[in-house]
């Protein structure tokens, strides 16, 4: 299976030589020594390792914190194949917002009959808590990750959605950081997009979706779970480039309906938060009440118009794997067309007749929990063993209502620096999606995560993925003279600029 | 029918406490057989009251006191004129679809013998005759329990004892129904039928049926609410519609006292 994989470096045919767009990348490759290469993938690992961009491996005896392996070579989008793949990003971003107006308002997809309605009440990550609020410019989804699996030039399927926390920008910032300082002449070679403007992007989109009335310069935090999330490296990190406080619930107090953030000065009013905390955990009085993380009121402040909350609660219905299988009818339904970017063939085990062909076919099966993530309770079925076959089975013919199934696909590959030099994996990519007030942005980047192991198509970095920095070229018709990279600086600009 | 409410509740802390986020779900609405002629909330310390409705359509308020509290006293009263409705609702602010009353909750997962039960009981019945079979059958089967209900007893572990409260028998109704695909919720209000229990909220169930529409249950009394009763709140279970949800800033322990009194006219 992995033979037939399109290569985004060496296109399909794999001997015949490299796409000619990306020749440079490749007669890099055979003029750097792979002893040089590992020599700077080395370095980038322990700036890492210095910097703290640990994560904690879930459903490890002991806690233990790792570094997600980081991979040397870039993988490249070219600046056509980026704009035919955001044009479908961002149909699909539109359409997740206008899903959550509608189901949590007048619920018009049901009434049509476009989606099961059980589907939507029966299921739990649809809050009636949350009913009937209007987030501050209808905007929901504000921060998007959309996972994406590549079969060729431009066969892209949408694998996830994630709507509600989704983690891994500062991945893409720092790996790009290591890059510009590693392989500098990379950035002579290609005119690559930069992704430093992040922080900036993401500060003017929690701006633009302020609550009315807070003035020009609306007070935003960063809310998170603290320093014992897997993830609060990158809270701390997005605050910080931000230039904004990072808050834990603690911090924070809800007054006459009004948020208010404690310091030294006393009590300062805080008009947008984004939050790394899930829904449960955001306020004891109306999700659960043993939370410990919550702030109490918030939804009342939320629900007063008074704060924006970044991602808005309520969210996970939108992501939901059981939702999925429908996103093609939701993306048609509120964009009117059909959806530019499909979604990977699904099968509904709580469907007999899907159930049936799943059961006959684990072994050539992706098996999914519609409600686990992360890649635990997932059976590959191509690579797994009679056994978890086995268990497998049993778990669906006892529950099928709680799994999904795929197709294997053959995901694309890129060239790897492995033990043996540089060998092609399997890749997947998360881009990035901004939606203020004003509308719908694609970061020109992302965070591509790649199977270290042969043929292995498992990227999740708690099962030993790892992650490379993801070129995005400009047009040639892009004004200005590129990339200039600040000398011995830590950060990269554009210069000139998009035409 | 006139009734007239007092509902006090008062928490006593063992340490002052800094401050006190309280959401409050203690105010009626207007339905169809059911006028607020008067209402007021009324706190016995500097706090600010702020008027909301959450997501089931419930008028809530939300309550922020700063301390040093050594007890906070809320004082609810007011008078409602109900009148004769054969327990279907009309006219009540609905703006869930009665399908999102078919899950269920940590306490009102009804397993595999409480289920058991209300399949027996209602075997034959139309979903209507299967409402009115539940609320008999669960009367019948446990005695009244008039102390006060434990926290986060789930249906199953309160369907293995002898007696129940109100709460409980609610509860299992809820459970019962969902778990014959009937859309059901908790109900709290008050009720002026207290039969010697010791006065509290009280606690009652709705049913959907199509063509219908929801229709109260009070397995307590064995019967459909009527104009005895006073419908405050609803949710997925009593702790979703419970009078206080409140969180507090601040050391030591809280003592409550909860004193209702109705009086029917």
């Amino acid at each position: 299976m992995g033979t037939q994989a399109f290569d985004e470096i060496m296109g399909a045919g794999g001997q015949d030589g490299a796409r000619p767009e990306l020749a440079d990348l490749c007669r890099w490759l055979d003029e750097t020594p792979p002893d040089e290469l590992r020599r700077r993938q080395h370095s980038a690992e322990t700036t890492f390792r210095q910097l703290g961009i640990t994560f904690a491996v879930y459903g490890e005896s002991e806690a233990s914190e790792r570094i997600i392996p980081f991979d040397i070579v870039p993988r490249i989008f070219l600046a056509d194949e980026w704009e035919r793949l955001s044009a479908g990003l961002i149909q699909r971003v539109e359409a997740i917002n206008a899903f959550l107006v509608d189901i949590y308002g007048e619920r018009r997809i049901l009434k049509e009959g476009v989606l099961p309605a059980d589907l939507i009440l029966g299921n739990p990550q649809f809050r009636p808590e949350v009913a009937g609020i209007r987030p501050p410019h209808d905007v929901w989804a504000h921060i998007c990750g959309i996972d994406l699996v590549r079969t060729g030039p431009d066969e892209f399927f949408v694998l996830e959605d994630n709507a509600r926390t989704p983690s891994g920008v500062s991945y893409m910032l720092e790996n790009r950081e290591a890059m510009v300082r590693l392989c500098p002449e990379l950035f002579a070679k290609f005119r690559v997009a930069a992704v430093d403007s992040y922080p900036d992007m993401l500060l003017e989109t929690m701006k633009s979706v302020a609550p009315r009335g807070c003035g020009q310069n609306p007070n935003c935090v960063v809310l998170t779970p603290g320093h014992y999330n897997s993830a609060y490296y990158e809270h701390s990190f997005l605050a910080d480039s931000m230039g904004i406080e990072l808050v834990e619930a603690a911090d924070l107090v809800v007054d006459d309906d009004v948020v208010f953030m404690r310091t030294i000065a006393g009590r300062v009013k805080v008009d947008v938060i984004y939050r790394r905390v899930d829904d449960d955990f955001l306020d004891p009085l109306v999700f659960r009440p043993d939370s410990m993380l919550g702030v109490p009121g918030l939804i009342a402040a939320y629900a007063a118009g008074n704060v924006a909350i970044l991602n808005a609660p309520g969210n996970g219905i939108a992501d939901d794997k059981a939702i999925y299988s429908y996103m093609p009818e939701i993306v048609k339904f509120y964009s009117g067309g059909a959806p530019t970017l499909p979604n990977v063939e699904t099968y509904r085990c709580r469907e007999p007749d899907a159930l049936r062909y799943v059961l006959d076919h684990l072994d050539e099966l992706v098996v999914k929990l519609v409600d686990g993530s992360g890649g635990y309770g997932m059976l590959v079925g191509p690579t797994a063993s009679r056994a978890e076959i086995e268990r497998f089975r049993a778990a669906l013919i006892a529950e099928p209502h709680r799994y999904i199934a795929q197709p294997t696909l053959a995901l694309s590959t890129v060239p790897t620096l492995v033990e043996q030099g540089v060998a092609p994996r399997h890749v997947d990519f998360r881009p990035f999606l901004l939606t203020g007030s004003r509308g719908v942005q694609v970061v020109p980047g992302g965070l591509t995560r790649v199977a270290l192991r042969e043929g292995s198509l498992v990227v999740n970095s708690s099962q030993g993925g790892g992650t490379k920095d993801s070129f995005v070229l400009l047009p040639e018709h892009a004004r200005g003279g590129g990339m200039t990279q600040a000398m011995g600086g830590m950060t990269q600009t554009i210069g000139g600029g998009l035409a | 029918m006139r009734l007239s409410i007092d509902h006090r509740t008062t928490y006593r802390f063992t340490k002052p406490q800094g401050r006190i986020v309280q959401l409050l779900r203690v105010t009626p609405g207007n339905t169809h057989d059911q006028t607020v002629a008067e209402w007021h909330i009324s706190v016995d310390c500097d706090a600010r009251l702020r008027e909301h409705r959450d997501g089931f359509g419930n008028r809530t308020t939300m309550l922020y006191a700063e301390g040093p509290l050594d007890r906070l006293e809320i004082a609810v009263s007011g008078e409602v004129v109900t009148s004769h409705s054969d327990g279907v609702l009309h006219g009540t602010f609905e703006p869930l679809p009665p399908a999102v009353f078919l899950r269920s909750t940590p306490v009102t997962d009804a397993g595999e013998v409480l289920a058991g039960f209300a399949h027996r009981m209602t075997e034959g019945h139309s979903p209507l005759g299967a409402l009115h079979a539940l609320n008999r059958a669960l009367h019948e089967r446990f005695a009244l329990d008039k102390g006060r209900p434990e926290p986060g007893l789930t249906v199953d572990d309160a369907f293995a004892r002898d007696t129940a409260t109100p709460r409980d028998l609610a509860q299992m109704f809820v459970a019962c129904a969902r778990s014959l695909d009937i859309p059901a919720r908790y109900v709290t209000g008050y009720c002026d039928l207290q039969d010697g229990r010791r006065p509290t909220p009280h606690g009652w169930a709705d049913g959907w049926v199509e063509g219908i529409g929801w229709i109260g249950f009070d397995p307590t009394l064995a019967l459909s609410p009527e104009e005895h009763h006073v419908r405050i709140a609803v949710a997925l279970d009593a702790a979703g519609c419970a009078p206080v949800a409140g969180s507090r800033l601040g050391e030591g322990e809280e003592c409550l006292d909860v004193e209702v009194r109705v009086s029917g006219q």
